[in-house]
């Protein structure tokens, strides 16, 4: 908990929300009679309206992106190391926009609202939208809020992701995407992780086919292990063994299935904290987009082709230890947006911690990112 | 990397108004922002170094934080610049063989420049005082210094005939990039830097 607020934090926030009631046709075909998005903002929006940035979440974000909702809180937002007055998303020069997905657990509209055609909550009759749904969602968004074009929309990992498809379908409404730990489309491998935390969820005898809250219960158990899962392939093999090593909690093997390593600890402490903030059918939901993402799938895969309609300067950052999505996958992008003859920039941020690197204080990462974001900001001063 | 003040002018004057131009080795953008100016270039640095990164960002220049000694091919098609240039560079590269050819793979003619080893003062500095040569084209000390392949003239010419790329320039100047009307006559003895532009034959 702050005693008193960080003179470099956005300070205490309150979320609004927004409600739609112009049906949303999704890519599944299906189609939302209406919805509604939470969403903060940091800064002002000056009076040309030229100065607004957009972040996109990743998989378990929300819409508390920097600062705090009380002076209780233990923790400020998901990313109040770069959001801020003086910091790489400048609050003094941007009025930055976070929203939360459309199928989250915070507040938009997703499976744990309720449906109007049933009167009960969605549960697993909410659709499973796509990145390119939440930029639409993201846009009507901007059209209310008066943004015609954001100076910037920046994301990492499955925010990355939104950031790549904002540049591909509305390429008149961004200047700048910057696009952190991300990739181009889900490898197999991947995939395969996502499907395994997934079938932890579901297979949860408490998960009843995704209508668990009418049985009053949570599939601890499986969202806990989904989560566990996640977590080591957010972490790189150097980062786990610099914070646990092989250490032992009691000093000596019991030969039994105990805890017995600190790094069990930490996995299990993990999963069940994220047990009591995370909706399981959100989980599958966005893991769902995540594997589904793919926008040079008609192109026939040719990537390059797809960002020649794209009208923004990149900047793509990437983390050396980061496996689930590697440089490698950076580069993948970065030379799609080369064939394209776009402007882009790359820079591989050494660090350690692996794919959560993005969300640290990494002083390289917020040198590049800051410099980048002052130059978007003079431009949109000019 | 420390660099030698870069004469800009005579490599600008290769580079024809409006071509797509790939600088590796870009250090801080100074030059594609000089050629972005003055010639309507485009393109993007390659750079390592995290802090040259920063200021190429700054510079307003994109550029692609790679290693050199990784090649290419990560990122670049065949035929994709005009010009691929590399200023003093080549010789603290792992395999500037390999890389001279992924220049004119990449772009249509190579531009590179870099310290002849066969300079008279280099010579004279091995030969009659027994050291390595250090000098303002050379400013580093035998242990501690990124050139690991330095060459002449000579042997940089024999390289391109060896790998079939077909050298259509040299200039030869002194280490404030200076040309020297006399280097002209015995550029291999009488040139600190070498300069040169060279296509695949």
């Amino acid at each position: 908990m702050p005693e008193t607020l960080p003179a470099d934090s956005v300070g205490l926030v309150t979320p609004h929300t927004r409600r739609f009631d112009t049906p949303l046709k999704l890519d599944c075909g299906r189609t939302l009679p209406g919805f509604e998005l939470i969403y903060e903002t940091y800064g002002t929006l000056n009076p040309a309206r030229d100065n607004a940035i957009l972040i996109c979440h990743a998989l378990s974000g929300d819409h508390h992106a920097a600062g705090y909702h009380a002076m209780s809180d233990r923790k400020p937002g998901w990313w109040d190391t770069a959001i801020g007055p003086g910091k790489p998303l400048d609050t003094d020069r941007f009025f930055v926009v976070a929203p939360n997905n459309l199928g989250g657990c915070k507040g938009s509209t997703g499976p744990n609202t309720p449906n109007p055609e049933t009167g009960r909550l969605y549960g697993a009759d909410f659709p499973i939208v796509t990145v390119r749904d939440w930029v639409r969602s993201q846009a009507l968004l901007a059209d209310v809020l008066g943004i015609e074009q954001w100076a910037a929309v920046v994301g990492g990992s499955l925010g990355g992701m939104q950031v790549m498809q904002w540049a591909i379908d509305l390429p008149e409404r961004l200047r700048h995407a910057v696009v952190i730990a991300a990739a181009p489309r889900l490898s197999a491998q991947n995939i395969a992780f996502n499907e395994v935390a997934r079938q932890a969820i579901m297979s949860d005898p408490d998960f009843h086919q995704g209508h668990f809250y009418e049985h009053d219960t949570v599939p601890r158990r499986g969202l806990m292990l989904a989560r566990m899962l996640g977590h080591i392939t957010y972490l790189s093999d150097e980062a786990l063994r610099d914070k646990f090593g092989r250490e032992l909690r009691e000093g000596r093997i019991n030969f039994g299935f105990d805890v017995e390593f600190q790094v069990e600890s930490y996995l299990r402490y993990q999963g069940q904290s994220f047990v009591d903030r995370f909706d399981a059918n959100t989980y599958l939901l966005m893991t769902k987009a995540l594997d589904y993402f793919d926008p040079a799938t008609e192109r026939g895969q040719d990537l390059a082709s797809v960002f020649r309609d794209a009208l923004a300067r990149f900047l793509v950052i990437s983390f050396t230890t980061d496996w689930r999505f590697s440089p490698q996958r950076s580069h993948e992008i970065v030379r799609a947006l080369l064939d394209a003859d776009r402007k882009v920039s790359y820079a591989e941020i050494e660090s350690q911690q692996g794919h959560d690197a993005f969300l640290l204080n990494i002083p390289q990462y917020m040198s590049v990112l800051g410099t980048y974001m002052r130059r978007v900001a003079r431009e949109c001063a000019q | 990397m420390k660099r030698l003040r870069p004469d800009f002018a005579l490599i600008s004057e290769w580079i024809a108004q409006g071509s797509r131009v790939l600088d590796l080795g870009c250090g801080e953008g100074t030059l594609l922002r000089h050629l972005r100016d003055t010639r309507g270039v485009s393109g993007y640095g390659l750079e390592i170094d995290d802090a040259n990164v920063v200021r190429c960002l700054e510079n307003c220049v994109d550029v692609i934080q790679s290693d050199l000694d990784d090649g290419l091919a990560d990122f670049f098609d065949d035929a994709s610049f005009d010009y691929v240039v590399m200023t003093q560079t080549l010789q603290a590269m792992r395999r500037p063989d390999r890389l001279l050819e992924e220049m004119v793979r990449v772009g249509r003619e190579g531009i590179v420049t870099f310290p002849n080893m066969g300079y008279w003062k280099n010579r004279l500095q091995l030969a009659v005082a027994g050291h390595m040569p250090v000098s303002r084209a050379l400013p580093y000390t035998w242990y501690d210094t990124p050139n690991i392949h330095l060459c002449t003239l000579q042997d940089f010419e024999r390289l391109c005939d060896e790998k079939g790329l077909r050298i259509l320039q040299r200039t030869v100047v002194d280490a404030g990039h200076r040309e020297q009307a006399l280097a002209a006559v015995r550029p291999n003895l009488l040139s600190e830097i070498a300069v040169y532009r060279f296509t695949r034959a």
